[in-house]
C-alpha cells in the first residue's frame, strides 16, 4: 500500500437478505481513497451507494452481510479485525453523516453532548477540550452563535443547522475519513448551498478524506475530486470530476447527464380555469398565506416555486378545500368553490385531483393497483365489474404500464411506478386540474424525466391543467408555462416562464435561482460569493 | 446486469413479481415456521373449542342433573366426583367451557365493536368529537373496573345479557385507546387525505382505508382482551354476581366447591377438585397468550433473540 492511501476496497461483494434468500447488492466493487481526497459516489437509489459507504466503515446494516473482498483502512483489513477493533475505529477515525440529521440526533440530548460523545467515548479529548473544540467546529461550520448553539436541543435549530451540527459531530474526533450519505438531500436549495460550503471548507481545512454519496450530480460536482458511478451494485465508471463532467464515457452516465433535456416552449391562455383571489390563510392563529393571488390558464402548467415554509403546499390545501381560507376565494371555471371540503359537490371534487410527493404514503399499502385506480371510477362514474377493469387497464396503458400490474400491491412497485399509479388514480377521475405537489422530488433523475414526459404527454392529449409545486428549478424549466415564485407566504412574482427566468430578478428570485447547483465544479465558490454580497435575511429567518 | 436496457422503461423497473401466494399457502408456510409454544397454544385452543362446541355429546351427564349423591369421590362413573348438590363435576366442566368461553367471546366482540368503532371515529374526526369520547373513556377508566362492574351488576341484576353488556363497555375503554392510538398513525397518511379529497364518507375511510392497516395490533389485542374478559367473568362468577346457577361456569364452580380444599389432608383428589376449573381457566389463558406472542412477533417484527 502506498504511503498516503487511506482506504482501499478490493472486489467487495455484499449480500442482502430478502425473500428468504441472499441477493447480491454489491457485486465486486473496488475503490481507493487517498488522505484528504473526496470521492463522490453517485447512482440511482438501489444502486448500492449507501451499502458501499457503510461497508467502508466495516459496517453492514441488519440483514446485510459482507460476503467477500477486502476493506483496507489505514493498513488494517476491516473484514478480518474483531468487532471491538472496528468499533474503536468508528467515530474516532471514521465518521458517518446521515441523510436525515433530524432522525440521527437524539431529541432528548443537547447538541453539544452529542457532538462530543464520540471524542469522550474514545478518550481522545478531555470533556473541556472537546467542548471548546466543538464550539470552534460550530464556528467553522458557519453556525450562528457558535458559543451557545450547542446548548440547544435538536428541535430548537433548523434543518440546515442540524445538518451542519451533524458534520461538526462527525469532525469532533478529527477522523481520517467521513462518509457523507446524501447529507443535503432533505434540505432546501437555499439552505443546501450553505451546508455544502461549510462541509467543503471543513473537509479542506482538516484535510479529511471523504466519501460523498448522493444522487444529485450537480452537488457531487461541487464536493468531489473524483466521481464513481454505480448502477445495480456494479461500477459503471470512475474519473476525475472535471473529466467525468466533460467526457462521460458510459452510455448510462451520459443518460444521467442528459436528463434535464426536456424543452417546452411556454404558452399561455386567457381562459383561466382556476383563480385564487387574495387568499389569506392560517393554521390556527399562525398566519401562513398573505393575500395570495394565482391564476391558472386552462390546459397549461403553472409552477409554484419556493423553499419549504413558503406556503406552496398550503396554497394547494386551500384549493383542495382542506384548509378554508380566512379571506379571499378560489374561483374554478368561473364559479367560487365552497371553502370547506364538506360543502363541495362530488362534481367539484372530481374536477380537481391531487398527486403527492411521497407515492409510498399516498397509496394504501393494503389495496391492490386495481382497487387504487378502480375506486375513483366506481365512486365518480359508477363503473363496476368488467367495465371498471377495462378502464383500469386503459389507464395503466396510458401511464405506460400494463394490466399485469393490476393485482400488485404498492410494496411490489418501484418508486417511479408508484408515482405513475398515483397519476393514473388522478386521471381516473377525469379531472380538469391536477395539483402536483413535489411529485418528482423523491425520485431519481432518470425516473423523474420519465414522469415529467408522461405529464407533458397527458397534458397534450387530455388538455388537463397542472399546478406544479416544486423547489426544483430544473423541473420547472422542463414543465412550466407560467411560474409563481412564493416566499414567506407571499407571491413574489407570477409570469411566463421565460420572463421569470431571465433578468432582472427580484431579490428573492435571484437568491433562489443562484442556489440551484450547476454541473460546474466552480459554481459553489461563486454562489457563496454571490450570496454574501446579496446579504439576505435568510439566516436571520433560520435562526 | 451490465446489459440492462439503456433506454428507460417504466414497465421494466421492477420486473417479475412472483405470482402472489394464496392465503392458504401463506398460512401453511407460517404454520411450518411457528415455534413449539405457538403450536401448544393452538392445539389447546382447538381442544377447548372442540369441547365447547360438542359439549352435549361429550358430557356423560346433563348440565344441571343433580340426581346423584352430594360430594361423591372420584371414580365410579363420576370422573371428578360430584359437587355439593350432586351434579357431575366432569360434565359441568365440559358445559362450563361452552358457557364461559361463549360469553367471553361475545363480550370481547362487543367490546371491540364499541371501542374499535369509537376509536376510529375519534381518530378520524379529531377535534371536539375526539375530546368528548376520550374524556368519557378517561372517566370510565378512572374507576376500578371490577368494583364498578360489581356495582352495575347489582343495579341491573346479573342476567347474562347485562353481564355481557357491562363487561363489554368497561373493557371497550382499553380497546378504544389502542384503536385510537394506532389509527392516529394511519389517519395522517396521505392516502387517507386522498380518500377524503375524493369525497369518501366516514364509513369507507374507517373500513377500507384505516382498518386493514391496523389489523395486526387489534388481532393481538383481541386475544389478550379475551383472556381478561374471561378472567373478569370468572372472577365475577366466583363472587356470585356473574353467571348464575344452574348454568355451569368455571368461576362459580371454584366457589361452590372451594370448601373441599380443606379435605386435601384426608383425600388429595377431593382437595384438587375445586382447582380443576381454575386450572382450565389458567391453561386457556396461557394458550391464548402463546398464540398472541407468536402473532405479535410475526407481524411487528419483534424478535426475542436479537
Amino acid at each position: 500500500m502506498g504511503e498516503d492511501l487511506l482506504l482501499e476496497m478490493k472486489d467487495v461483494v455484499i449480500d442482502g437478505w430478502s425473500d428468504e434468500k441472499w441477493h447480491p447488492i454489491i457485486k465486486g466493487v473496488s475503490l481507493t481513497l487517498k488522505r484528504g481526497e473526496v470521492l463522490g459516489l453517485i447512482g440511482e437509489s438501489g444502486a448500492g451507494k449507501s451499502t458501499l459507504g457503510l461497508a467502508a466503515m466495516g459496517f453492514g446494516r441488519p440483514g446485510i452481510r459482507l460476503t467477500s473482498g477486502e476493506i483496507w483502512f489505514d493498513g488494517r483489513d476491516l473484514m478480518k479485525v474483531s468487532e471491538a477493533e472496528r468499533q474503536a475505529l468508528r467515530g474516532s477515525r471514521i465518521a458517518y453523516v446521515a441523510q436525515s440529521a433530524a432522525a440521527a440526533f437524539n431529541p432528548a440530548h443537547r447538541l453539544i453532548d452529542q457532538t462530543v460523545e464520540a471524542s469522550l467515548r474514545h478518550g481522545i479529548k478531555s470533556e473541556r477540550e472537546a467542548i471548546e473544540d466543538a464550539k470552534r467546529l460550530y464556528a467553522a461550520m458557519d453556525l450562528p452563535h457558535p458559543e451557545t448553539i450547542g446548548f440547544r436541543y435538536p428541535h430548537q435549530v433548523s434543518g440546515g443547522q442540524l445538518q451542519r451540527a451533524m458534520t461538526a459531530m462527525a469532525m469532533s474526533a478529527r477522523p481520517d475519513l467521513i462518509i457523507f450519505d446524501e447529507p443535503t438531500t432533505a434540505l432546501d436549495v437555499t439552505t443546501q448551498v450553505n451546508v455544502l460550503a461549510a462541509m467543503r471548507e471543513a473537509v479542506d481545512k482538516f484535510d479529511t478524506a471523504a466519501i460523498y454519496i448522493t444522487h444529485d450530480l450537480a452537488v457531487v460536482a461541487q464536493m468531489a475530486d473524483r466521481i464513481k458511478v454505480l448502477r445495480y451494485g456494479e461500477e459503471v465508471e470512475e474519473a476525475e470530476t472535471q473529466e467525468m463532467l466533460s467526457h462521460p464515457k458510459h452510455p448510462y452516465t451520459k443518460s444521467l447527464w442528459a436528463v434535464r433535456s426536456i424543452e417546452k416552449p411556454a404558452r399561455t391562455s386567457d381562459d383561466h380555469i382556476l383563480s385564487i383571489e387574495n387568499v389569506t390563510a392560517a393554521y390556527g392563529t399562525v398566519p401562513v398565506l398573505h393575500d395570495v393571488s394565482i391564476r391558472v390558464p386552462r390546459g397549461r402548467t403553472v409552477a409554484v416555486v419556493g423553499e419549504s415554509g413558503s406556503g406552496k403546499s398550503t396554497t394547494a390545501r386551500v384549493v383542495t378545500g382542506l384548509l378554508p381560507p380566512t379571506e379571499g376565494r378560489v374561483m374554478f371555471n368561473g364559479t367560487a368553490l365552497p371553502p370547506e371540503l364538506k360543502a363541495r359537490t362530488k362534481d367539484q371534487l372530481q374536477k380537481i385531483q391531487m398527486i403527492y410527493q411521497m407515492a409510498d404514503t399516498a397509496m394504501n399499502p393494503r389495496h391492490t393497483v386495481r382497487d387504487i385506480i378502480g375506486r375513483p371510477l366506481e365512486f365518480y362514474m359508477g363503473l363496476r365489474g368488467r367495465a371498471k377493469d377495462r378502464r383500469v387497464a386503459e389507464l395503466l396503458d396510458l401511464i405506460e404500464l400494463d394490466d399485469s400490474f393490476m393485482d400488485r400491491l404498492p410494496g411490489e412497485l418501484s418508486g417511479g411506478q408508484k408515482q405513475r399509479i398515483c397519476i393514473a388514480r388522478a386521471l381516473a377521475a377525469e379531472p380538469e386540474l391536477i395539483i402536483c405537489d413535489e411529485v418528482t422530488s423523491a425520485l431519481d433523475q432518470v425516473v423523474q424525466e420519465g414522469i415529467l414526459k408522461l405529464l407533458l404527454r397527458l397534458q397534450a392529449e387530455l388538455g388537463v391543467s397542472y399546478i406544479f409545486i416544486t423547489h426544483d428549478i430544473a423541473t420547472v424549466e422542463a414543465i412550466a408555462d407560467e411560474i409563481v415564485v412564493m416566499w414567506q407566504g407571499k407571491v413574489v412574482e407570477q409570469g411566463l416562464k421565460d420572463e421569470i427566468l431571465s433578468p432582472p430578478f427580484p431579490e428573492y428570485t435571484e437568491l433562489l435561482l443562484s442556489s440551484v447547483p450547476t454541473m460546474d465544479p466552480g459554481w459553489l465558490s461563486g454562489a457563496v460569493e454571490a450570496r454574501r454580497s446579496l446579504d439576505v435575511a435568510k439566516e436571520a429567518g433560520e435562526a | 446486469m451490465t446489459d440492462a436496457p439503456e433506454t428507460y422503461s417504466a414497465k421494466e423497473e421492477v420486473g417479475q413479481v412472483r405470482a402472489r401466494r394464496t392465503r392458504w399457502e401463506r398460512a401453511k408456510i407460517e404454520l411450518r415456521k411457528a415455534p413449539l409454544t405457538a403450536w401448544f397454544g393452538m392445539v389447546v385452543i382447538a381442544c377447548y373449542v372442540f369441547v365447547a362446541v360438542f359439549a352435549p355429546w361429550l358430557a356423560p351427564y346433563g348440565e344441571a342433573d343433580s340426581s346423584f349423591g352430594a360430594y361423591l369421590p372420584w371414580g365410579d362413573g363420576h370422573v371428578f366426583g360430584t359437587d355439593q348438590i350432586g351434579r357431575d363435576i366432569f360434565s359441568r366442566m365440559i358445559y362450563g367451557a361452552r358457557n364461559t368461553m361463549g360469553i367471553a367471546f361475545v363480550t370481547t366482540i362487543l367490546a371491540f365493536l364499541i371501542g374499535g368503532g369509537l376509536g376510529l371515529v375519534a381518530a378520524i374526526s379529531r377535534g371536539w368529537t375526539d375530546q368528548i369520547i376520550s374524556r368519557a373513556v378517561d372517566v370510565l377508566m378512572a374507576i376500578p373496573s371490577l368494583i364498578f362492574a360489581l356495582m352495575l351488576l347489582s343495579i341491573f341484576g346479573s342476567s347474562i345479557p347485562s353481564l355481557i353488556f357491562i363487561i363489554a363497555v368497561l373493557d371497550s375503554t382499553r380497546v378504544f385507546r389502542l384503536t385510537r392510538a394506532v389509527a392516529m398513525n394511519v389517519v395522517v397518511m396521505e392516502y387517507v387525505e386522498a380518500a377524503r379529497l375524493r369525497g369518501e364518507g366516514l364509513g369507507w375511510v374507517m373500513r377500507r382505508e384505516i382498518l386493514p392497516n391496523i389489523m395486526p395490533p387489534l388481532v393481538a389485542e383481541f386475544g389478550l382482551r379475551f383472556c381478561f374478559v374471561f378472567l373478569t367473568i370468572a372472577a365475577l362468577s366466583f363472587l356470585g354476581v356473574g353467571i348464575q346457577p344452574p348454568t355451569a361456569d368455571w368461576g362459580s364452580m371454584v366457589r361452590d366447591n372451594a370448601s373441599l380444599i380443606q379435605f386435601a389432608q384426608y383425600d388429595l383428589k377431593a382437595g384438587i377438585t375445586p382447582l380443576l376449573p381454575a386450572a382450565a381457566i389458567a391453561l386457556l389463558t396461557i394458550a391464548v397468550n402463546f398464540v398472541v406472542d407468536w402473532f405479535l412477533m410475526k407481524t411487528s417484527g419483534l424478535r426475542d433473540e436479537v
